[in-house]
């Protein structure tokens, strides 16, 4: 059964990228919090020169010091970038700029010379090569289980085990490493310890999606998580399981269209945040499109019942008070000032008398507290002596 | 290399390079001053989609269609940034990420589409990845020629405008400029100068060949005119430079050749510029620490020779560098004798080396002390 399982090719093609999705969300999310998103482009893209040179060091492509090694790469991207800036003769986000491609195009030359001894090429720095895990096996416990699948099973673990032991300290060093400074808790090496893990993990995931998607696996999820949800840990939650979301649909997609499978996962990934920036319950473009309406349908009202209230129980009120002179006296068109009264209606701040529009006792307080702020205002604005 | 030259594919391939270096390196001064380098990473990842889209369209490798569409989803992308950063709370940075992964997701599904239903026709097309300057025909320079010549003359109609948007945004809006439109034209212009960078370079590193020579260019010179200009230059010699050899080398790649060459002249411009430069600023701090410590000595030397109402007044060495907190450099005490500020005495019965300051020496400390109350002065 379990075996059964590990033997089955498609079962492995998505666990290795659910592996991926959630190793790396994971992460992502402190990452896009903190405001360092970027820094994931820049670590994955050197991560390949890293990859090159270890390689070429020792002669292996995978296991724990290609892990390392390469992932030492990934951080000295960072501290390059951010040595560079510091020095003041280009600012940051030209310093990641110019480090990353630098190594990149090294790597990517390296790989070109030597190309006839690797068997990694420049397509598969881009794309990885998902479609093809389960070639590599390991015997753990007596199953078969694709190299891939172990590595990134592992990086998962580590990554969920630095969360969660160090949860309180990120927690207080993403929203406040001014405070998490004065408390001693290293918000520097906490920072470091994020991008080495975020290295590795890119390296883990560097043979499956390759460089450019894994950013898609850091940084999307978590940013559409952020959409849908305030809390921290629900958001790590949302992020992981979005991201695991994407590798299933996508593998789905990938074989029903005939196209690269870690492409369609990280298309997937773009897709749910594009589903949360319209739909998303509270800060969606469709929730805000109606908070706008409803504030603005609001404002109309207080400005509807200040008008009645200035004209009740006057000769013109017969004149004033009615739909005509919104749309004659107030300037208003015709479709807002029907949708204003509708809506003072609904509210239960003003009654229908024939033609006649009518204050209830809630639309007259309405009216009257605006009146008071008024004069709250004006004896603000007069100095007192 | 002078047979490389004279063939007309090499020559092509080369003057191609370098107009299109030239067009990046000066399109991207304004991203760097901007602040917008990692931008032109995001726009020149999701032109892949749109390389693709052309390729589709026209059936082939066209360079007109593929460079509109790689303009489109470029534009779509700046303005999805756009769209991100104004109406969720997600920084900048997160917002650039999510264009950048994304459309590159999407350029590489459509990228796998295209070759499995075309075939061979497509085989052109995995050169806009990593750049491919050999593919560059004869009529593509026309081509190219005629964007980079479109967007010379924006950026020397529009000079002034564009130079007061790129360093005080605020002020210009408060001169009537239209600032969201030049931001929108300057933006599209950085669009341009990566799909004419494509072929060169390749969607993965074009961010380089804009950031690199206008970083380089920028230690040179504190003035926009020479750093434009410095910086296509640059932009043209890494293109010609990185073609040349990509082309006489098999399977190298052109983009990463170029970027190589573009981030040597930044090392060497780091390190070299005069005054921004590093060793520059090491020679000023050193002599500025060397003039100060020369200072300290002639002021304590004046303070005493006060205090004793004795212009000549001998002090005692060791007495001077334990006053003065640190152990004077060794040649300093001799490299003021020679400037004749200081001289030895003797003042038996101590043998310790003793001075005195000469009336050039009192001088000195005066016009100093001076200059550091102005320094003080000013705000």
């Amino acid at each position: 059964m379990i075996a059964a399982f590990f033997d089955s090719i498609t079962a492995m093609i998505v666990l290795t990228g659910a592996l991926v999705g959630a190793s790396a969300a994971l992460l992502g999310t402190f990452l896009v919090l903190r405001g360092n998103a970027m820094l994931t482009d820049a670590i994955s893209h050197s991560v390949v020169f890293g990859i090159v040179v270890v390689w070429m060091l020792t002669g292996v492509l995978s296991g724990p010091v290609q892990l390392i090694g390469a992932a030492v790469a990934g951080v000295l991207t960072v501290v390059l970038s951010e040595l560079l800036a510091r020095s003041r003769l280009v600012r940051m986000d030209a310093a990641i700029g110019l480090v990353f491609p630098a190594l990149f195009a090294a790597g990517v030359i390296l790989i070109s010379v030597n190309a006839r001894e690797v068997h990694i090429d420049v397509d598969t720095v881009l794309l990885g090569e998902i479609g093809f895990v389960w070639l590599d096996t390991v015997t753990l416990g007596g199953v078969r289980v694709p190299v891939a699948v172990a590595t990134l099973a592992a990086v998962l673990a580590v990554n969920l085990i630095f969360v969660v032991a160090l949860w309180k300290e990120l927690k207080l060093a993403t929203f406040d490493p001014g405070l998490a400074a004065a408390l001693g808790l290293l918000p520097g090496a906490l920072h470091y310890g994020l991008l080495g893990l975020t290295s590795v993990t890119a390296v883990a995931a560097f043979d499956a999606v390759g460089a450019i998607l894994f950013i898609a696996f850091v940084i999307v999820p978590p940013a559409t998580a952020f959409l849908l949800t305030r809390r921290l840990w629900w958001m790590v939650v949302l992020a992981m399981v979005l991201a695991v979301a994407a590798a299933a649909a996508g593998y789905a997609l990938a074989v029903q269209w005939n196209v690269s499978i870690g492409g369609m996962m990280a298309s997937m990934t773009g897709v749910w945040f594009a589903l949360a920036l319209v739909l998303a319950p509270e800060r969606g473009l469709i929730a805000q499109g109606r908070q706008h309406r409803g504030a603005r349908l609001d404002h109309d009202c207080r400005a509807l019942v200040v008008h009645l209230l200035s004209h009740q129980d006057t000769p013109d009120a017969a004149e004033e008070n009615t739909l005509r002179a919104l749309t004659d006296h107030l300037r208003w068109p015709e479709a807002r000032a029907r949708a204003t009264i509708l809506r003072a209606l609904d509210r239960g701040l003003i009654i229908r008398q024939g033609r006649l529009l009518a204050l209830r006792p809630k639309g007259i307080a309405e009216a009257q507290s605006q009146f008071d702020r008024q004069s709250d205002r004006a004896a603000q604005d007069t100095p007192a002596r | 290399m002078t047979g490389l030259l004279s063939s007309q594919i090499v020559q092509t391939v080369v003057l191609g390079a370098a107009l299109l270096g030239a067009i990046s390196g000066m399109l991207g001064a304004f991203a760097v001053l901007r602040r917008q380098s990692l931008l032109g990473d995001a726009l020149s990842h999701a032109a892949l989609p749109g390389v693709c889209l052309g390729f589709l369209v026209a059936g082939g490798r066209d360079l007109g269609a593929v460079m509109a569409g790689a303009f489109l989803t470029g534009a779509l992308a700046a303005l999805s940034m756009m769209l991100i950063v104004r109406r969720t709370r997600l920084k900048t940075d997160a917002a650039l990420g999510i264009v950048l992964s994304v459309y590159f997701a999407a350029g590489i599904v459509a990228l796998t589409y295209v070759q499995a239903s075309t075939g061979a026709a497509s085989a052109g097309l995995s050169g806009f990845l990593f750049g491919q300057a050999a593919a560059i025909l004869r009529g593509d320079l026309v081509v190219m020629a005629t964007i980079g010549a479109a967007a010379l003359a924006l950026v020397l109609g529009l000079w002034k405008e564009f130079k007061l948007v790129s360093f005080d945004p605020g002020f210009a809006r408060a001169q009537g400029l239209p600032v969201t439109v030049l931001e929108a034209a300057l933006t599209v212009m950085v669009a341009l100068a990566i799909v004419i960078g494509l072929q060169l370079v390749g969607v993965v590193l074009m961010v380089a060949l804009l950031i690199a020579p206008a970083a380089a260019a920028r230690q040179w010179t504190g003035t926009l005119g020479p750093m434009v200009a410095l910086s296509s230059a640059i932009g043209a010699a890494a293109g010609a430079g990185g073609a040349l050899i990509s082309a006489g080398t098999r399977g190298l790649a052109t983009g990463p050749v170029v970027v190589l060459i573009a981030t040597a002249a930044v090392l060497v411009s780091l390190l070299f510029a005069p005054r921004r430069g590093v060793i520059a600023q090491a020679i000023t701090a050193r002599r500025a620490r060397l003039r100060l410590g020369d200072d300290r000595v002639l002021a304590a030397l004046q303070g005493l020779a006060r205090s004793h109402d004795d212009p000549a007044y001998p002090a005692e060495q060791r007495m001077l560098e334990t006053a003065l907190g640190t152990r004077a450099s060794p040649g300093q005490f001799a490299a003021l004798e020679r400037r004749g500020l200081i001289r030895p005495v003797q003042h038996p019965p101590e043998t310790t080396p003793h001075w005195e300051l000469t009336r050039a020496g009192h001088t000195e400390a005066e016009t100093r002390a001076d200059a550091r109350a102005t320094d003080r002065g000013r705000p």
